[in-house]
């Protein structure tokens, strides 16, 4: 018996779409006995028979069954576009908080600027926000992060919301859809770490109703319609003057 | 002592294997990354799951697997007389015991060099507490997303006047004759926790294995129950928000 971790995190991404069964699951829920399904993300296989492993939302794809889950801990994967905080500093690297089990390390040689050794704290100090991605994990779960690549940065102003790690791909929609719709409407800018993390930044009332409109989307992850019932709400609240507006809701 | 009538009714009414009425609710604590509250009877337990998180002393920290660390600890009120708070050597027992079940169920192997920590509270107790203990655990375990085999329901079984009964209750755990507390999963039929205070013989052993796993079975039905609806209500958030006051009132 082994449990079967995700391929890639990204086949779960599009769940929208394929509204054909949202049964819940439990673990030890039965999946699959004909053998004619393989065992996917969040399963196991006992006897020949797969078993859900989490409590998530059964999904069938190209043949695989997945649980999609609905709560655990961002486990990172090699990739990922990360938000972390800065809890320690050494003298040739920075120790990340990514949320998730294990401390991330950012070597001096994986910032885009030239830092001398014992320098480290002169370009990024203990409770600063940056942007990064994931650049290995190894069998032990040992990780590393990276900023040497288009668009990491340090974050400078803005603020930082945490949701589930699992709702990220909601957040996000179907092709950026959901977050891409927000940013318009509310006019911030904004950036969504695989995880929870995001970042918004922009006038202080457009960034209030970006976070309830980003909050709504994590009650209601499961549910239908949400684009739509996202952007009514916005549409309520962001149109005219929107300082009264929010008051209604 | 008569702890049975001659009709086969025990002490407060029940059949010899006929269970307490069992309450379970799951994601109660906000701040916990995952949470459960049983009711067993009189006992009410209250369990929170943190993790995996990073293991601390580091010392202790696997490198293939995370470690299931649980605490078990009754409340000073739990008890009639005060308890005097903190671990004592029934509790450190019970809480290695209920580690070691609850690590055989979670997938350790997915999450090396973490621990998952399991708070199990006894707000009041009437004997069967470490049975609720890990009944309450595994929920709050599936509750916090942390990939499993199964549930892990738990039960006491025990010999009373001579005739094996069903999860016993406090005055037929302490004039009892044996008291046999299990926990396992229903499907497999794998025991994961069995202790045994008294003496049985093989006949009466053997019964109460039977009835153990029986009500086993019934109490991994409330635990599906108990997630099933957790996450069908956060689903239907929205509309059946009118309804909630008028059942209180009914």
């Amino acid at each position: 018996m082994q449990f079967q971790k995700g391929k890639k995190r990204s086949e779960n991404m599009n769940k929208e779409g394929q509204g054909s069964s949202r049964e819940i699951v439990l673990p030890g829920d039965l999946l699959e006995s004909g053998g004619r399904m393989k065992a996917g993300a969040g399963t196991y296989v006992q006897d020949g028979k797969v078993y859900a492993a989490q409590v998530g939302i059964k999904s069938v794809k190209s043949n695989f069954v997945n649980v999609i889950p609905l709560g655990g801990r961002y486990i990172p994967t090699p990739g990922d576009s990360v938000i972390g905080k800065v809890v320690d500093i050494g003298p040739s690297n920075w120790l990340v908080d990514i949320n998730s089990p294990y401390p991330a390390p950012l070597h001096v040689n994986e910032v885009p600027w030239r830092v001398d050794f014992g320098d480290t704290a002169r370009f990024m100090n203990v409770g600063d926000t940056l942007l990064a991605k994931v650049l290995m994990v190894d069998e032990t779960k040992r990780v590393q992060v990276t900023m040497k690549e288009q668009g990491l940065r340090k974050l400078q102003g803005g603020q930082i919301v945490e949701i589930s790690y699992s709702k990220v791909p909601r957040v996000i929609g179907k092709g950026g859809s959901m977050i891409q719709m927000i940013k318009n409407m509310t006019n911030t800018r904004i950036f969504v770490g695989q995880n929870g993390r995001i970042w918004l930044d922009g006038e202080i009332e457009n960034i209030v109703f970006a976070i309830r409109a980003i909050r709504m989307i994590e009650e209601n992850a499961q549910t239908m319609r949400l684009t739509e019932r996202v952007k009514e709400y916005l549409e309520s609240v962001c149109k005219p003057a929107p300082a009264e507006d929010a008051e209604s809701r | 002592m008569k702890l049975i009538s001659d009709d086969g009714i025990r002490y407060d009414g029940r059949k010899v294997d006929e269970l307490r009425p069992i309450r379970i609710e799951a994601g109660v604590l906000k701040r916990a990354d995952g949470s459960a509250y049983v009711e067993f009877g009189k006992n009410k337990v209250l369990a929170a799951v943190y993790g995996p998180r990073e293991c601390h002393p580091r010392h202790m920290q696997n490198p293939a697997k995370a470690i299931v660390q649980c605490k078990y600890n009754m409340i000073a009120f739990s008890v009639g007389d005060r308890k005097r708070p903190g671990p004592d050597r029934r509790s450190v027992e019970i809480s290695k015991i209920i580690s070691e079940a609850l690590d055989y169920v979670v997938f350790t192997e997915n999450f090396p060099r973490t621990s998952i920590d399991v708070y199990i509270e006894v707000l009041q107790a009437n004997a069967g507490t470490r049975c609720a203990g890990p009944t309450a655990a595994s929920v709050a375990l599936a509750d916090a997303g942390i990939p499993m085999k199964d549930l892990v329901p738990s039960v006491a079984v025990g010999k009373v006047n001579d005739q094996v009964v069903l999860d016993l209750q406090k005055e037929e755990d302490n004039y009892g004759q044996a008291d046999l507390p299990i926990a396992m999963i229903p499907r497999t039929g794998e025991i994961l926790l069995m202790q045994m205070d008294g003496h049985m013989t093989r006949a009466e052993f053997d019964r109460a294995i039977e009835l153990g796993v029986g009500a086993c079975k019934r109490i991994y039905d409330i635990q599906k129950d108990a997630l099933a609806r957790r996450y069908t209500v956060e689903k239907t958030e929205e509309e059946p928000a009118e309804e909630a006051p008028s059942e209180q009132e009914g």
